[in-house]
């Protein structure tokens, strides 16, 4: 039988008596009535519900431990999701809260030519530089999966975009100098394994990506510290990305000169070679069958009305939603209401960069009976949104296109 | 000092461990106590009824294998089929 020891073993009894109190700690069960997607497992539709954890407005609680909650749709009608009303998502149940003042990143590897430790206060006089960026996970909508796939079975909502402000982490690595046989960028963070045998999360990324300008190591969302949940006091941003890589409480950076072997790299967050159309790629992880997963596909979600709403046949109803990719910017999203045979241009809405929600709307006349509005996004590499799912076995990548069905009456 | 307290714990450990977890209450059946107290160790039971129901008896087994192989479960063999059975039987699809 396996217990809790891990709680004790590593902080001293003190700290982790400490911990237990801190978290989680759940302050009410909402009732509110939840619209979850009818093709979600049915036992995910049983035990999911709204629950509000500190800090955060409710959110849509798949797991307690770890944490796995997702955001509303409601919470999407906006480019920019507040702190608070940002989804949450952890593999490994051990998570402390980091005292910033105590808080190092440290730096080396046997492909840096030096090591430094950066202080909370070193990382914020760095040059600063600010992004807003979708932060997706893999599996945002795995739930929708047929078949199903097992995981964390996500709806709509595991998925995000803030403002983002830190330093490059080409600066922080330019501290140290990289050796020219440097491959990868190794990455940790505070939080940990409940088992000292479970793989710690810990990823890598290819050396030209961790140097790209848009790489951060950021501190503040939203002109906010980080929430705890989202990463206190600073984590990796990896615009374009799925958020994989963006290591929360990041504590090490490591250059290595060997492609980086961790479990959470190989095997997990593999996507088919050659099954998804990616241009940004990982390929010193590339295996004969696989690949890491990198950026976003292009893809789109209708925040309003409501999936199943009843309108007023004859009026006029504003079709409203955000769309996203992997960082090449959105060209333009269509609707559809008869069944993908004609499609109407949407008005795009503010440009708050490349890698952020772009809003859309369009408006339809209501008929009698049932209304199907599809809804497709098409970036500007002409990439667009898949009619039927790219299965794989891990539940990534999924961006079909978005039926919504309302009644005229 | 760190083994006493680590002992009273364990010896303590019930449903929910975290003082402000929520119980999960999976289906009464032979082999939820195995379930609760290997796979409660590490993780909410919500995994269970969230995973459900369309894993077969194998989509189980390899689940139940996954957490043995890949994630260090100190489970033993006995308690590992006792496992992949309750949740088949329960939660299989």
């Amino acid at each position: 039988m396996i217990t809790r020891r891990h709680l004790l073993s590593s902080a001293g009894a003190g700290a982790a008596m400490a911990g237990i109190g801190l978290w989680p700690r759940l302050l009410e069960a909402q009732a509110a009535p939840l619209n979850l997607p009818a093709a979600l497992p049915a036992g995910t539709r049983a035990e999911a519900v709204l629950e509000t954890l500190p800090g955060k407005k409710p959110l849509i609680k798949l797991s307690q431990r770890p944490p796995n909650y997702e955001s509303p749709l409601e919470y999407f009608r906006n480019a920019i999701t507040p702190n608070d009303e940002f989804f949450v998502r952890y593999h490994l149940s051990d998570i402390r809260e980091v005292d910033a003042g105590k808080w190092k990143l440290k730096v080396g590897g046997e492909g840096a030519n030096g090591e430094a430790e950066i202080t909370f206060d070193d990382l914020k006089k760095l040059p600063a530089h600010e992004i807003t960026a979708v932060c997706q996970c893999s599996g945002n909508r795995r739930g929708l999966f047929q078949p199903h796939v097992a995981g964390v079975e996500w709806g709509y909502g595991a998925m995000g975009c803030a403002k983002w402000k830190g330093a490059r982490l080409k600066d922080i690595l330019d501290k140290v100098g990289l050796k020219k046989e440097a491959i990868e960028i190794v990455f940790n963070g505070a939080d940990g394994p409940p088992l000292p045998k479970t793989p710690d999360f810990v990823k890598s990324l290819p050396v030209w990506r961790a140097l790209d300008e848009s790489t951060l190591v950021a501190y503040e969302m939203n002109g906010q510290p980080l929430p705890h949940l989202n990463g206190f006091p600073a984590r990796l941003i990896v615009p374009g990305w799925t958020g994989t890589y963006w290591m929360k409480h990041i504590t090490s950076l490591e250059a290595v000169t060997k492609p980086f072997g961790g479990f959470w790299m190989n095997p997990a967050y593999r996507i088919p070679l050659g099954k998804f159309p990616l241009v940004s790629r990982f390929t010193s992880q590339d295996t004969a069958a696989n690949t890491p997963i990198t950026e976003m596909v292009v893809n789109s979600l209708i925040t309003s009305p409501m999936d199943g709403a009843k309108i007023k046949a004859g009026s006029t109803i504003k079709i409203e939603g955000i769309a996203w990719d992997g960082g090449y910017g959105i060209r333009v999203v269509e609707t559809s209401t008869d069944g993908g045979k004609t499609w109407t241009p949407a008005t795009l809405g503010q440009d708050l960069g490349r890698y952020a929600f772009r809003t859309w709307s369009v408006a339809l006349k209501a008929k009698r009976g049932k209304n199907a509005v599809m809804a497709r996004a098409s970036n500007a590499i002409g990439q667009t949104q898949t009619a039927t799912l790219i299965h794989n076995p891990a539940g990534y990548h999924h961006n079909v296109i978005q039926t919504l069905t309302l009644t005229g009456a | 000092m760190r083994t006493i307290i680590f002992c009273a714990i364990a010896a303590l450990t019930t449903f929910p461990a975290f003082a402000d977890e929520k119980p999960v209450q999976l289906k009464q059946a032979p082999g939820l106590e195995q379930v609760e107290n290997n796979c409660g160790a590490c993780h909410t039971l919500e995994y269970i009824q969230m995973n459900s129901p369309f894993l077969n008896a194998a989509g189980w087994g390899g689940e139940v294998n996954k957490m043995i192989k890949a994630f260090g479960a100190p489970i033993s063999e006995a308690d590992a089929r006792t496992i992949t059975d309750y949740l088949n039987k329960n939660y299989g699809g």
